[in-house]
């Protein structure tokens, strides 16, 4: 898995144990599998391998998860800045 | 267990079944790059088309029922998506489509409306009998549109409704591609439509297996690679760009030469022409193996060895007082070509996040600035000097 990691300590992503029901989907959805239930709570693995896609806190039905989706595109992020757009995205 | 070892089992457990289709299906996690999506009129792959084989009556009227099998045209569309051809208007029509002979209790999977995508999917479905329910996602793949939100709880509600799939099956599931769920909030979607969402497998290949299983996915299903043949798929749509670059400055420069300024040289050219394969080839490839984890050192560093080669090769190094400046120049200017290049590839990776590549470009992208500025200054003097 470290072979999918880019830099540390810089994803958005954060997760209040209190609100979790251990449902489950975060652990679902999540394409890096940072998520993992015990004692019928998700529980993060290693944050420094999210992408920030959002699928985890979008699919949270309790909104125990909170992280700033957007895309780890260069091209995206140079072109919304030379369009002055807020938030990068592909094309 | 750690992480590690899941990782790692999960990469081998998939590599083992090599037998099956190539893994660059657009259903992996891959910026849409920087072709930008045109407004262009809306214009679909014709509905007559050869992958349709029928159609069948259902109480929502007459579905089309789709190939397992792609045909001599689907891969050369798919070719030509893949080196940016009409890649931004490949679309399929959005609604239900029929796979084998599908019945009210075959299992609904949803798409997206690139074609490629749905390519992918249906040939995984030989055999097998099975809806497919492709949303308007304006021709993106499921992962890029899930992102901009067109493969989308709205858009899923609406093309439920839209399709009449009540009407034409008796269960209340729809399979969703795992990469689309950044998009599509499930318990929304079940409170708007009564239709539970349950996310299938993130790649094609694995759609047998989950059915089979009872819509149940192995945690390798879950995870999100990026072996070396989706990295090489992804190279061609990153090396378009610069080299549409490359041939209109040759073809300025030949014009130059014509009128008699002589700037153009096969010395001066393939020096360039090997910096941006290096970034935006050999960098994809060797990704993992290139020490370090920010993607424009990757390209830097590997631009370096590049510059070294060429001035030893071309007899500037060591330096002397009268090729210093041409070998400072292709020092400064080779790496920085081949660092933005690869730069750019975090858009192609599938595990940049956006805090991830804000950090890198902050200091990236000043560096490589600097680098070409200053390396200007010194091809600029050398040319002067050639004169």
């Amino acid at each position: 898995m470290k072979e999918y990691l880019h830099l540390k300590n810089v994803t958005t992503l954060s997760y209040d144990p209190d609100k979790c029901t251990g449902c489950g989907m975060c652990a679902e959805v999540c394409p890096h599998a940072i998520f993992y239930l015990e004692d019928k709570k998700a529980r993060i693995r290693d944050r420094d391998l999210c992408m920030e896609c959002g699928a985890c806190s979008r699919n949270c039905p309790f909104a125990a998860i909170s992280v700033r989706p957007g895309v780890g595109c260069a091209w995206g992020i140079l072109l919304s800045e030379l369009k002055g757009r807020e938030a990068p995205s592909c094309g | 267990m750690t992480d590690q070892e899941t990782g790692r089992k999960g990469d081998r457990g998939l590599g083992e079944k090599s037998g099956g289709p190539p893994p660059s299906c657009e259903c992996s996690p891959e910026c849409c790059g920087w072709t930008v999506a045109q407004g262009k009129a809306e214009s679909y792959i014709r509905e007559s088309e050869h992958w349709i084989e029928r159609r069948i009556e259902t109480p929502a009227g007459p579905i089309p029922v789709v190939r397992t099998r792609l045909s001599r045209q689907d891969i050369l569309g798919k070719v030509k998506a893949r080196f940016g051809i009409g890649r931004m208007n490949y679309k399929v029509k959005p609604g239900l489509y029929a796979i084998g002979k599908a019945s009210p209790d075959s299992p609904i999977l949803v798409s997206a409306n690139y074609k490629l995508s749905f390519d992918c999917l249906r040939r995984e479905l030989s055999g097998l009998d099975a809806w497919i329910l492709v949303l308007d996602t304006k021709g993106i793949n499921v992962w890029c549109a899930a992102g901009k939100g067109t493969f989308g709880t709205e858009e899923l509600v609406h093309r439920i409704e839209d399709s009449g799939l009540t009407r034409v099956v008796s269960h209340r599931t729809l399979i969703l591609p795992q990469l689309g769920a950044p998009g599509v909030a499930a318990h929304e979607v079940t409170r708007h439509t009564h239709f539970k969402v349950i996310y299938g497998p993130v790649r094609a290949a694995d759609i047998k297996a989950f059915l089979a299983a009872g819509l149940e996915a192995t945690p390798e299903m879950r995870l999100v690679t990026f072996k070396l043949m989706d990295r090489v798929a992804l190279t061609a749509i990153e090396l378009i760009s610069p080299f549409k670059y490359l041939v209109i400055l040759t073809a300025v420069l030949w014009i130059l030469n014509l009128l008699g300024l002589h700037l153009l040289s096969w010395k001066g050219w393939y020096p360039y022409l090997g910096a941006i394969l290096i970034g935006g080839f050999i960098v994809p490839i060797l990704l993992p193996w290139i020490p370090g984890r920010i993607f424009a050192w990757k390209g830097w560093l590997l631009g370096v060895l590049w510059a070294t080669f060429v001035n030893i090769q071309q007899g500037l190094l060591p330096p002397t007082p009268a090729s210093w400046e041409r070998a400072a120049a292709n020092f400064l200017l080779l790496p920085a070509i081949s660092a933005f290049l690869a730069m750019g590839f975090t858009g192609s990776s599938t595990y940049t996040s956006l805090s991830g590549v804000l950090k890198e470009m902050r200091y990236a992208v000043p560096a490589i600035l600097a680098s070409v500025s200053i390396g200007l200054v010194f091809l600029a003097v050398v040319l002067i000097r050639g004169l």
